[in-house]
């Protein structure tokens, strides 16, 4: 193996994650989002779950690495309720 | 019985903290229930990681020759980067490796597992997978926790629930994080073969290096780091989120043209990229501790009390988190009256020394206000460097006025001079 420049879904997928299907935990008000200025979401997710799709910002709790960065940045409100995941849920780290 | 399901002590969170008070308490024959949401302990934590393992003689011992660490540093490293080059200083010191060695680098999933495992083993009851939602208050009073449609309840309940401590917050002790007040680690993990490892930074392979690195985050506030483990390599950078946030960048490209750095990549080169993770990480030292850390049932511990101490070169989160641990064990061990066990707790850190430890580098967080430290300065310092090893048979400039030509180059005297002030003020 040689190392490389490694894309979102590249470093996503060194990771082990068990999806709570239907049960986000983090909660996102995309119209509240809509109207920020600034979605700084964007740039500081270490896990860009935060990406623009047609101009709005979407959001995608699978990939979540569970930091809590988008609820302390979020300036817009959109992030209206932030929790970790429910038990057994998420990530699962095995080295870090 | 109503006591029955009573505990003495229910700790939320078996990291280095959590795992701390647990095993003190259940080794004094405290019936303990330490509280874990990630299905093993380790498994939701992130760290650069090193541990100074003080901590871990502390608490017992010899302790540290049970716990799974991986190298002990016996090199430290300063690198400062720009876009071709780079300027390492290295700082080799045996006797960091002698006795009880100074510090070790550590991995998370296996370290956090096997103190958990410690606690256990003192009669303590570990359960993992359990999601604590929220507080049980009575007379204003913390007595328990509530876990799904689970209620549990204790003498006293310690919050050693990390950075993002949802359960201080919903004690009222503390509102949630300021921007300014947490940092973003992203980590990469590689694995690299052993004999690999030792010969690219001049090791043994019991021993290891451990490299801080400025230049690299286009300009923000922060600093990236490097850790040898045993057959891997721990490579990340902690951003100041306030400058990231003010830039277009995603973090994550900053981090991963790092990686690529022609200074870094033949570090890692050959290696296998095994996992990636983030955290939040105190930023802010002695003046980020919340002024309340209790109340009657209720103690809050290790990054949840947002205990660190960064210096640049000395980045210290694990030992202060055993600590306080600890601390708090002691202070429940001695307590004769539940409204007096908070007061003990802040006087133990005392004791203890942590409190001392973070009023040391009080100021020192002001220095990460220097911006030309993460772009101009490590540019200054390798274009010098430049100047002084090029030969290329023209006549050479004087040593002064080409050094001075660099310098001239990159800063004024003027801002030269208001750094130099701000940090001499910060130290």
């Amino acid at each position: 193996m040689s190392i490389k420049k490694l894309g979102p879904e590249e470093l996503l997928a060194l990771d082990k994650f068990s999806v709570d299907e239907g049960h986000p935990h983090i909660l996102v008000d995309k119209a509240l989002c809509a109207t920020c200025a600034l979605q700084v979401c964007l740039v500081v997710c270490p896990a860009r779950c935060y990406r623009l799709k047609d101009d709005q910002v979407n959001f995608e709790y699978a990939g979540c690495l569970e930091c809590g960065t988008c609820r302390v940045m979020c300036t817009g409100k959109g992030v209206t309720s932030w929790n970790y995941p429910r038990a057994t849920f998420g990530v699962s780290f095995r080295c870090s | 019985m109503a006591d029955e399901d009573k505990f003495d002590a229910i700790i939320v969170g078996a990291g280095p903290a959590g795992s701390a008070c647990a095993y003190t308490l259940a080794k004094e024959g405290k019936n303990v229930l330490l509280l874990e949401r990630g299905n093993s302990a380790g498994s939701k934590n992130v760290s650069g990681g090193r541990l100074y393992t003080y901590a871990l003689e502390l608490l017992e011992p010899d302790m540290y020759k049970r716990a799974p660490l991986q190298r002990k540093i016996v090199r430290e490293q300063i690198m400062l980067l720009n876009d071709g080059g780079a300027t390492t200083i290295d700082y080799f010191n045996p006797a960091f490796g002698e006795q009880v060695p100074q510090s070790y680098s550590v991995v998370r999933a296996e370290l956090d597992e096997w103190f958990a495992g410690e606690v256990e083993s003192h009669g303590a009851t570990l359960a993992s997978g359990i999601l604590v939602d929220d507080l049980i208050e009575e007379n204003g009073k913390i007595v328990g926790i509530r876990s799904g449609t689970d209620e549990m309840r204790a003498d006293i309940v310690v919050a050693a629930d990390g950075v993002n401590s949802l359960l201080g917050q919903k004690a009222g002790l503390f509102p949630d994080a300021a921007p300014n007040s947490v940092g973003l680690g992203v980590k990469e993990t590689i694995e690299l073969p052993d004999n690999l490892i030792s010969a690219r930074f001049g090791v043994k392979d019991t021993e290891g290096a451990a490299r801080v690195a400025i230049g690299c985050t286009d300009g923000i506030s922060g600093g990236a780091f490097l850790y040898t483990n045993k057959g891997s390599i721990s490579l990340g950078i902690v951003f100041n989120l306030v400058e990231a946030a003010k830039q277009k960048r995603q973090v994550q490209d900053i981090f991963q043209d790092f990686k690529m750095h022609p200074a870094i990549q033949p570090l890692i080169e050959g290696g296998t990229s095994v996992e990636y993770g983030a955290h939040l990480v105190p930023e802010l030292g002695y003046s980020g501790i919340p002024k309340r850390l209790h109340r009657e049932g209720f103690l809050v511990v290790g990054d949840a009390a947002k205990f660190g101490i960064n210096t640049g070169l000395i980045i210290r989160g694990m030992d202060l988190a055993i600590v306080s641990g600890l601390a708090a064990a002691q202070a429940i061990l001695k307590s004769t009256s539940p409204s007096q066990t908070g007061e003990l707790y802040m006087k133990q850190l005392e004791t203890l020394l942590l409190t001392a430890n973070q009023r040391a580098y009080e100021n020192f967080h002001n220095i990460f206000e220097i911006s030309r430290i993460f772009n101009v300065y490590p540019k200054l310092a390798n274009e010098a460097m430049q100047f002084l090893f090029t030969v290329d048979g023209k006549t050479p400039k004087p040593m002064i006025s080409g050094m001075l030509g660099v310098v001239k180059k990159n800063a004024t005297f003027g801002q030269l001079a208001s750094d130099g002030w701000k940090a001499f003020r910060s130290l």
